[in-house]
Parts: structure tokens; sequence; C-alpha cells
């Protein structure tokens, strides 16, 4: 009898269990159901078309894979080949660095200034535009217009000028010197470099509540320099940080630019860059293991410098 | 969070001191730095051809002429490709991911902010990691996935990848922080579906928000040129960027001279219009791409 009762308790048990579940799962869906059906598009693109691809980078990275046949293991040989082997890829990485040394603080440090003056003077929105409408501009195009600027015969401006205040006597080949390569397109770059980084300080600097000024100017504060390292900035931080990463991401990616202006393969390489490197291993030779690598390592690089301006600017303290 | 108040301040620094005049006269010449060579872009589209190739070469037009435009759709229509179905893969590959990108992704930022879901604290950590990510990274597997997907050479290879952008659902999440709880309360005890307070409610709250991310994403995909340069080898679907450079047809190419600079124009300039016609909203918004960190 009493192993019966309990099989009855028990029963009766699980038949209440069942539905409970069933109902928690009810008031779940019904509190978080429609917020997850409307995450879901973003979620499912983002996860396919960003995330697994970085991860799947690193893994074809270990790999060799033409897309005719199957990837097949390669341990770290590529990555050795990258460092050892591939002159190429050394010339690259060089001139990404120095592209990315000079465009990289220039760019993030001109658009703070500049935007800084710029907060505080007349006719604001039009200084704005002119500075921000480099950077609407397409790579490709606006290098048809500097071509002429650096063109390698007497019609080129810059030529032309030289020659006529009598600093050089024969045109020089801009665009095709190796010596003269990698200044072209960091002037270039340079001249699009006030971008959205530039209009977020701006926007953050109208931000800062005045009052914020008129307290320090009480608390002693005297000039405007003071006032950039005592208000300015720490108020800027957040804005600061983004137009850091912004300006990270957009100068180890220099690609477009380099191209048109040196073309591709550009005299001794004197334009190739990593994401150049990288387009030629992965999309003309189809050797897709050994530009994961490269993708790996310019992954890294931005990631890791990414990482170090969000310690440098973190709000936290 | 940011406030949202605008401060006006007060232009007190009327007075006359040799400090401005210089500060003036400095970014004045840094004006003419920036648009110098847009203004010789504009000046060379209505060149006519014996201006182009003047020596010396003269910066400003002296009888503008349309001819380079006319060339342009003429000349290039005889050629196996128009320029005109150019235009039309830009605009229609950019129009349709410009409304797409800004759909799902105010859509996702909405379900992040206001739902309190498990989980999306790390969501949005994991999105705020990916703006450290180069797009030029994930390329490859893009390349793979859209060949897989029979997408090459399609308008899809161009629009799908580039609907879910990180800092597009970042800057809408940020900004819908302003919108407050108590509202869209009150329309839920009022009935109202999910979908609709979203639409009806959040999104004309959020308009300056959504209006700085179209002109972005115009901007950026009006002038990709990495993904048509992978995902797309037919000429004729081929998008300005890259039918620039088969106008131009190399360096040292002389003949299409006057069609190449009404090219390049008609190129740049839907960029800066659209700038110029959201400029007020843009700078409402842009505080809010501050990252806490």
């Amino acid at each position: 009898m009493d192993v019966n009762v309990n099989t009855v308790e028990q029963s009766q048990n699980e038949m209440q269990k069942a539905p409970q579940k069933r109902d928690q799962f009810k008031a779940f869906w019904n509190r978080y159901g429609p917020g997850y059906l409307m995450l879901a598009p973003f979620m499912i693109l983002f996860i396919i078309f960003i995330l697994l691809p970085v991860v799947t980078a690193i893994g074809l990275s270990f790999t060799n894979y033409n897309i005719l046949q199957p990837p097949k293991w390669a341990g770290i040989t590529n990555y050795r080949l990258l460092f050892t082997d591939d002159d190429v890829f050394l010339i690259a990485l060089r001139n990404t660095l120095l592209f990315a040394v000079v465009t990289g603080p220039i760019g993030f440090f001109a658009s703070f200034f500049f935007a800084w003056i710029i907060d505080q003077l007349k006719w604001r929105n039009a200084f704005a535009l002119a500075f921000y409408a480099p950077s609407l501009t397409s790579g490709i195009a606006m290098s048809v217009v500097w071509l002429y600027f650096f063109s390698a015969d007497r019609y080129g401006f810059l030529n032309n000028i030289l020659i006529n205040i009598g600093i050089i006597s024969e045109p020089i080949l801009w665009n095709m010197n190796p010596d003269t390569i990698l200044p072209v397109i960091i002037i270039v770059s340079v001249w699009m470099s006030m971008g959205t980084g530039f209009l977020v300080f701006l926007a953050g600097l109208q931000n800062i509540p005045r009052e914020y000024y008129e307290a320090a100017a009480i608390d002693g504060v005297q000039n405007r320099f003071q006032e950039l390292a005592y208000i300015t900035f720490p108020c800027m931080k957040p804005q600061l940080l983004f137009g850091a990463i912004n300006a990270i991401v957009n100068s180890f990616g220099v690609f477009d630019v380099a191209v048109s202006i040196a073309g591709m393969p550009s005299p001794n390489y004197a334009g190739h860059t990593i994401v150049a490197h990288l387009y030629d291993h992965a999309f003309i030779r189809f050797n897709m293991g050994y530009a994961s690598v490269i993708a790996v390592v310019l992954f890294l690089l931005t990631f890791l410098l990414g990482r170090l301006s969000m310690k440098i600017f973190s709000t936290d303290n | 969070m940011i406030m949202a108040q605008k401060y006006k301040k007060k232009k007190k620094r009327k007075k006359f001191s040799w400090g401005w005049f210089f500060t003036y006269l400095f970014m004045f010449v840094l004006v003419a730095f920036t648009s110098l060579p847009l203004i010789y872009m504009v000046s060379s589209a209505f060149k006519p051809l014996d201006e182009l190739f003047l020596y010396p070469p003269r910066f400003f037009v002296r009888k503008p002429t349309l001819r380079n435009f006319s060339e342009l759709l003429t000349t290039l229509d005889s050629t196996a490709v128009p320029f005109t179905r150019y235009v039309f893969n830009s605009l229609f590959t950019t129009i349709v991911t410009v409304m797409g990108t800004v759909i799902i992704c105010s859509m996702g930022a909405f379900a992040l902010e206001k739902y309190d879901l498990p989980w999306a604290n790390t969501i949005f950590n994991i999105v705020v990691a990916a703006l450290m990510f180069s797009p030029q990274v994930t390329q490859i597997p893009n390349y793979l996935i859209v060949n897989k997907l029979g997408m090459i050479n399609t308008y899809w290879s161009l629009i799908v990848p580039k609907l879910a952008v990180a800092y597009n659902l970042f800057l809408m999440k940020q900004f819908m922080e302003e919108v407050p709880d108590e509202l869209l309360e009150a329309a839920k005890i009022d009935g109202a579906r999910d979908f609709r307070i979203f639409w009806t409610i959040v999104m004309p709250m959020a308009r300056p928000a959504w209006a700085t991310l179209i002109v972005f994403s115009f901007v950026s995909n009006w002038n990709d040129y990495f993904s048509p340069l992978v995902f797309i080898t037919s000429q004729t679907m081929k998008t300005l960027p890259l039918a620039l450079q088969t106008i131009q047809g190399g360096p040292g190419q002389v003949a299409r001279s006057g069609a190449m600079a009404a090219a390049t124009f008609l190129t740049t300039l839907p960029t800066i219009l659209i700038f110029l016609f959201m400029q007020s909203r843009v700078m409402e918004t842009m505080a809010y791409s501050g990252i806490k960190a």
C-alpha cells in the first residue's frame, strides 16, 4: 500500500513539474521573447559575418587552403614563412607601421586640436564642414585629383611650382619613385583623416557643461591650457577612446589610397601595405591559409592597440 | 551618460586681439589645404579638353562646359557597360544596405537596451570589442561564405555581409538610453505590441541617431572599395569606385581625361550633399559615440 501511495504521489509530482517547467518557459518567453526576436537578425548576421570569420581566420591560418581542395593542416608553417621568408611582407609591415605611426597619432591629435579650436570660433559649422568634407570623399576618386597635383610630368602642379621657383630642374616622379611614394600616400591620407573622430570630438566639446569651466575658474584654473588638462580631457575620455580606436583601425587598414596612387604591385613595393599583401595572397593567388596569417597579424595589431587605448582612456578612476 | 542638454556657449570674445587674428588666419590657411583639392576637382569637371591639358596648368576653369558629362554618358555608352549602370549598381546596393542596417541595428539596440535580456551586457561588450576589428580581417572567411551561398557577382554580396555593423548598434544603443522607460511602460499598458512600440515610439525619438547612421552608412558603403573588389568580377556588376579605375584605364591614360574628371565629380557629390543636409542632426548625435571603458 505504502508503495502505491508513494508512486501515486510521485507521479502526481511529476505531472505538476512538467507544466511548471512549461509555465516557466512561457513566462520567460513572454518577458524576453520579443526582445530576442528583435535582436535575432542583428545577432545572426553579426555571428555569421563578423564573429565566426575572426575565429575561422585564426583556424585557417594553421592550414594550407586553396578553396578547390579541403584545407590541409600545416601547423605554424605559415607563420614561420611569413616572418622569416617573406621579404615582401616585411616591406608591407614596415610601410604600414610607418604609415600608421604618422597618420594614426597625427590624425588623432590633429582631430582633437582642430575640434578644440573650431569649437571656440565663429562659423563653427562651416569650419567643421570644410575639415570633414575630405573624409567624405572616396579615396579612389580623390586620388585622381591628387595625381594631378603629384603628376610625374610638367603638367603636375607641384612639379610645375617647384620648377618655377627653381628648387628643382627636373620633374620628380612623385608616384613612381620608391622614395616619395609613401610620403605622398601619407599626405593624401592625412588630408582625409579628419573623419568620424573629429566629429565626435567636436560634438563632445559642445556637450561639456559651461558651469564646469566657471567652477574651475573659481578654483584657480587660469588659462585655456589648464582648462584643457583639468576639465576638457577628463570630460572627453569616452569620445577620445572612440576616436583612438577609429584612428587605429583606419590607419592599419590603409589600402585603397595606396593602390590608386602607387598601383599594385607598386615600384619596389614602396606602396605595399599589410592589406595589399593580404589581398594579393587571398584573392589573386588564392593562398587562403597563408593570407589568413596576415589577417591574424592585422587583427592582433589593431585589437591589442585598441585594448591599450581602452586602458589609457579608462573612466574608472 | 553624456548630457543631452545643448549648451549655447556665449560668444563673448568679440574684442579684437592678435591671438585670435592669427588663429583665424591659421584656420583659413588650413581650410584652403582641405578644400582646394575639392575645388580643383569641381573646376576640372567643367573644363573643356584644351584647358585640362593647358601648360602651365591652371587651377580654375575659364570657359565652363558640360561636354565632359555628355562625353561620359555617350562615349562610354558605346563601350560594353554604360556609366549609368555603375551609378545604378552603387545607388541600389548602397540604399538597400543603408535601409537594412538602420532597421536591423536599431531593432537590436532597442532589444539590448530596453528588455533586460539575460546576457545583454556580454553581447554589448562583444559588439564594442568588434569596433576594434578591421573589416579586412573578416574578408577571407566572408568570401568563403559568400562563395558557398552563390552570391559572388550579385548585389547580395555587397549588401548582406554589411548589414550587422558593430558601430551602428553601438551608437543606437547609447542614444536609446535617453528614451524614458515610463513611456514604454505606458504604451505597453495601452496594449501596444513590442514591434509597434519600437516603430512608432522609439524610432521617432531616435531620429537624430538614425539620421546619423544613414549618413555614415551611406558614405562608407558608397566609397567602399575592398568588398566589391573581392566579391565582384563581372564588369556589369561593378560599383563606382571600381568603375573609376576602369575608366581611368591605369596611370598615364589621357584619352578619357574629360570623362574621368566628370565621373570623379559625380562620384564624390552624393556623399558631400547628404552630409550637408544632415549636418545638424549628425552633430546632435555624435557625442553619444563615446565609449566608456
